[in-house]
């Protein structure tokens, strides 16, 4: 689960991470009330108005602005809210805007230089222990760091028997180029970062940047804070903090019927039991000259009920053109899930795409009769390459 | 031949006499399992499906010389029956349990370092050995007995790939679903060297999808060992970059971890690379066909 800056900077500092400190706004009414309060908290003399979306290169697509006057402020919020902001990750229709963060100005000038660093906490997989990934080259796409100047990306491997331990902290301050005060600074935040991590069951910490400031302060700009949704039944606090508004409403729709449904651009829809199998699904889909237009996964019980709610979700997408039903039946039975088909069919009534239906497992051909039988307009199959030369034939019509 | 499992196998259940747990113990002692009871913490003493019932694994092991157990717990304590089943000196776990939180899985894969219990899964439909041994919830009628090794992190592509296997005038010596989690016990690489190294299994179907190493790392060990012929299919060839495709563990997080990254490697490292998922058994039986004529 993927939750906004303003929440995940919220849980961090609720651990003692030091964060750009900002209150939330739906209006620019409130964004001025906002501002004028962050002034007395923070005594800052200037805004950032930030809009609060779940996608990251918002300053590239014009969702963060510096504002250095309340009436400034009220005019850049007055732009963000209700903006639909295009960003390098939410492709070409973007998001539409419905919060901005008027936070506090930490680059002002002062004693020493700013200086912005990367960090974030994740698993390594191949070690099964996460890491603390860690940056010199702050405020930029960690992926254009990696292959320019990987030597400039460090990694810090956390004992699971121990937790982290103070050497590592200290390693990364001094990986960084820190001393005196902000070397101390950093120390605690890394710490506190690793807590908060530990915590919280989170799958994905991502601080970009970190930013040392003028007067040695070390603070979170930004917090991108993901979720492992196995975890959450640990925190019903943090569930609560899920956003279905930044999801897309079909895929939320699925969820709510245990459906395991991603929405993608292409034409040919399809209905599988099993991840593995509609992902490869898919990829059949593409070999025959199609693009998948969804991932879904109706899981192990495919019955009557869910492939009716699940040929309701693909339909909703006009761009499909045909639907493919795989299904491997092992304790189901195929037969059992191809009268679900019919019946699903005739409820729905008029299902105005071709529909392909790939039985096979358990009594596969009495299905293959059943479907066969129906007279609805469903071509069947039961080996997997038929089923693919059935989705080109009526890709080619 | 065959790997992990077989006949001589006395396998428990964790999570016994629960839906999950009665419904697969019971196929599995139809399909010819050696299943010598079961664990339900509180039940002990008890019988279920003719089976005794204990209090601990330690109990299971001790009475009923258990030493292959499944656990079907659910989520929130699946972790501390995979512990338990170690403490108690068994050697094969497998977890067929979705959905426990990747803090569990780092503390268990932890304590596993030091023990001798090997784990398979979690979230994964577990190992078979055709017409010995089912430890897991696959359609045992698929896995007719044979010499080709699957290995695989997908459920249902497993049945798929034993399905074409045997339609193709093969069939299966052992099939182990590795499951699709970012933390697993056995991995790809695990498999297949044990495949490699049993007199039973003549060729490898090596199934993998998008996210994570698995299937590089196993590629790379495959070139070091080239001894019988290994088919491979990567799943999820047209999944977007950053979007969860159902299993926990399949999204494309950087350039590495694609289909098309994974594929690549793997064909440079001696694996048969099938496009299609639809030719898996064909070009098994193409493989077995080149190396007779060798």
């Amino acid at each position: 689960m993927n939750i906004h800056e303003y929440q995940g900077k919220s849980i961090l500092k609720s651990f003692g991470v030091a964060i750009q400190e900002g209150i939330v706004a739906e209006s620019p009414e409130l964004a001025v009330k906002a501002a004028k309060e962050l002034q007395q908290l923070t005594g800052t003399q200037w805004w950032v108005v930030k809009a609060q979306i779940h996608a990251g290169g918002r300053g590239k697509g014009g969702g963060v602005k510096l504002a250095k006057s309340l009436d400034e402020v009220k005019e850049k919020a007055t732009d963000i809210i209700g903006m639909q902001l295009v960003t390098p990750q939410t492709g070409a229709q973007g998001k539409k805007v419905h919060k901005v963060l008027i936070a506090q100005d930490v680059y002002y000038p002062g004693a020493s230089p700013t200086k912005e660093f990367y960090m974030s906490v994740l698993l390594n997989r191949q070690t099964g222990k996460n890491i603390i990934m860690y940056s010199t080259e702050g405020g930029m796409d960690i992926e254009a760091v990696a292959e320019k100047t990987p030597e400039r990306i460090f990694k810090e491997e956390i004992d699971p028997k121990v937790g982290l331990q103070s050497f590592q902290s200290r390693k990364i301050a001094f990986n960084l180029g820190l001393s005196g005060e902000a070397f101390k600074q950093m120390i605690r935040f890394v710490t506190s970062l690793y807590k908060a991590y530990d915590s919280i069951d989170a799958s994905l910490f991502e601080i970009n940047p970190v930013l040392k400031t003028s007067d040695d302060k070390i603070l979170a700009v930004d917090a991108k804070v993901n979720f492992d949704d196995n975890g959450l039944f640990r925190h019903p606090d943090y569930a609560a903090l899920r956003d279905k508004s930044e999801e897309d409403p079909t895929e939320v729709e699925a969820s709510e019927h245990d459906l395991n449904y991603v929405k993608l651009d292409g034409n040919v829809g399809c209905m599988v039991n099993g991840a593995g199998l509609a992902m490869a699904t898919m990829d059949i889909i593409k070999l025959a000259g199609g693009e998948p237009a969804n991932f879904l996964d109706v899981g192990g019980t495919a019955n009557a009920a869910r492939v009716e709610q699940a040929f309701r979700i693909i339909l909703k997408d006009k761009n499909v053109k045909a639907i493919l039903v795989n299904i491997f039946g092992g304790i189901v039975r195929c037969d059992r899930v191809a009268q679900g088909i019919v019946d699903a069919y005739n409820n729905i009534g008029a299902i105005p795409v071709p529909i392909i239906v790939r039985l096979q497992g358990t009594n596969a051909v009495e299905a293959k009769k059943i479907i066969d039988a129906s007279g609805l307009k469903v071509s069947s199959a039961i080996l997997l390459k038929e089923a693919a030369d059935l989705v080109n034939e009526v890709l080619s019509k | 031949m065959s790997v992990l499992v077989n006949k001589n196998s006395k396998v428990i259940v964790q999570g016994f006499t629960g839906s999950e747990g009665t419904f697969h113990a019971t196929q599995m002692i139809e399909y010819g399992t050696n299943v010598v009871g079961g664990v339900t913490p509180g039940k002990g003493g008890t019988t279920h499906l003719d089976k005794p019932v204990f209090n601990t694994v330690a109990q299971a092991v001790k009475e009923a010389g258990a030493n292959v157990s499944i656990v079907f717990v659910p989520p929130a304590f699946a972790a501390d029956a995979i512990m338990e089943a170690a403490e108690a000196g068994i050697a094969l776990v497998v977890a067929i349990t979705e959905g426990i939180p990747v803090k569990d899985m780092i503390m268990v894969k932890e304590y596993l370092r030091d023990k001798g219990t090997r784990l398979i899964g979690p979230n994964c439909p577990g190992i078979i050995t055709a017409g010995e041994c089912k430890v897991g919830i696959m359609p045992g009628f698929v896995f007719k007995p044979g010499k080709i090794g699957i290995v695989s992190k997908s459920g249902t592509l497993t049945y798929e790939a034993a399905d074409q296997v045997v339609k193709a005038g093969m069939g299966i010596s052992t099939a182990i679903g590795i499951g699709g989690d970012p933390i697993i016990g056995t991995t790809t690489k695990e498999a297949v060297e044990l495949f490699m190294n049993d007199p039973g299994t003549e060729g490898i179907v090596m199934i993998g999808e998008i996210g994570g190493s698995l299937e590089a790392e196993a590629a790379r060990w495959i070139k070091m060992n080239p001894r019988k012929p290994v088919v491979g299919f990567i799943a999820g060839q047209t999944a977007p970059p950053g979007r969860r495709m159902g299993h926990a563990g399949a999204i494309v997080g950087g350039a590495d971890d694609t289909a098309a990254a994974k594929m690549k490697i793997m064909r440079e490292c001696g694996i048969l690379v099938c496009e299609s998922p639809a030719v898996i058994g064909s070009t098994m039986a193409e493989a077995l066909k080149s190396v007779k004529v060798n």
